[in-house]
């Protein structure tokens, strides 16, 4: 794997990273806004 | 591309170490069709306003999150079913599964993973009726249209439409926790647009479904036939359309637009029908017309939802 390959697959590898905590913190913020209206509805 | 990956279609390949996945964060949102996600989620919508009652904003946000997760997850799915068919359309091929982006397995994961959590998500913010509706139309999509109907009778998207057409019904069902003839109505609607749409569509792209072996009706039946039943679908849906304002649930703005679209619809139909033909039926306009009703189909939906909800948000 050539030194430009290594770099492409690290950038992919850490946006797929970043997406995957920004899913799951949109997940825990879902769920705490759901339960929030919930007790209000 | 490495060589695991490349053999994606076969559904063979071993897994990839995690530091060689090719995939973007882009790829994985493909997987979900967002361009079918648009229509899916608009109409879903316009259920939930045109419903009678009160749903908090943050539930509805939910909901409507959650038909647009569950309808992509039945694409992701759907995707993972259809590789193999996929690869060989030209209209598809760029998928992620079949350009070796993704693993068949990790897509097939990711659907039902996302079609899980979007129905639990659903009932646990609105109510289970909406929660099953939304089960209901994924099942229908995956078992139904996709793995039985597709590649076996070219009344494939005449039942397999049905899976489209739910999501007023899921909007409706989460503000009121029932289903009544009013979001039947607007199901009706689009089951009813379903085949001209995509016939229109499979009018030019027929060589890509005769490739692939998909038995479109095009290929069945012949581009004559098609035209034809595109005109007879869309004499239905002309009058269908009216139904909203004669049962009541919709005034008479909203029927003016319903009137106006379904001519403009129906004259594009015949358009269609009348479109220059040699002896087996195949266009020699390259389908313009087909082409331009495809395109109206898609502004005839959204603009007739949208009158639905406009007129129930101001007026009423």
């Amino acid at each position: 794997m050539t030194p430009d390959e290594r770099s492409a697959l690290d950038r992919r590898r850490r946006q797929r990273n970043w997406a995957m905590l920004a899913a799951l913190s949109a997940l825990v913020v879902l769920f705490y806004v759901i339960t929030l209206a919930k007790f209000i509805h | 591309m490495s060589e695991a990956m490349a053999d994606n279609t076969k559904g063979g390949s071993a897994p990839l170490p995690y530091s060689e996945d090719p995939s973007e964060v882009r790829d994985w949102l493909q997987l979900l069709k967002p361009r079918v996600m648009t229509l899916v989620v608009f109409t879903g919508l316009v259920g939930l306003v045109v419903a009678p009652g009160h749903l908090h904003p943050v539930l509805a946000a939910a909901a409507i999150l959650c038909i647009a997760v569950g309808a992509g997850a039945a694409g992701a799915i759907n995707m993972w079913y259809d590789r193999d068919i996929d690869a060989v359309m030209r209209r598809t091929q760029g998928r992620p599964i079949p350009a070796g982006k993704i693993e068949p397995g990790a897509a097939l994961g990711y659907g039902i993973f996302l079609s899980v959590l979007s129905v639990c998500i659903m009932a646990l913010a609105t109510n289970w009726v909406a929660g099953g509706a939304l089960a209901f139309s994924i099942c229908f999509y995956v078992f139904v249209y996709t793995m039985w109907l597709k590649r076996r009778t070219p009344q494939n998207i005449v039942i397999g439409g049905a899976a489209g057409a739910f999501p007023p019904i899921i909007g409706w069902a989460a503000v009121t926790g029932n289903v009544t003839i009013e979001p039947l109505v607007l199901f009706a609607i689009i089951f009813i647009w379903t085949p001209p749409h995509f016939w229109a569509l499979s009018l030019w792209a027929h060589a890509d479904y005769e490739r692939a072996g998909v038995p479109m009706l095009p290929v069945i039946a012949g581009a004559r036939e098609t035209r034809k039943q595109i005109l007879l679908y869309t004499v239905l849906l002309a009058p269908l359309g009216l139904a909203p304002w004669l049962l009541g649930f919709a005034g008479p703005a909203y029927a003016v637009v319903a009137g106006l679209l379904g001519l403009v619809f129906l004259y594009y139909a015949i358009t269609v029908w009348r479109d220059p033909q040699d002896a087996t039926g195949r266009s020699l306009t390259n389908d313009v017309p087909a082409r331009r009703t495809f395109r109206f189909s898609l502004l005839y939906l959204a603009l007739l939802f949208a009158a639905l909800a406009a007129e129930h948000l101001v007026l009423r």
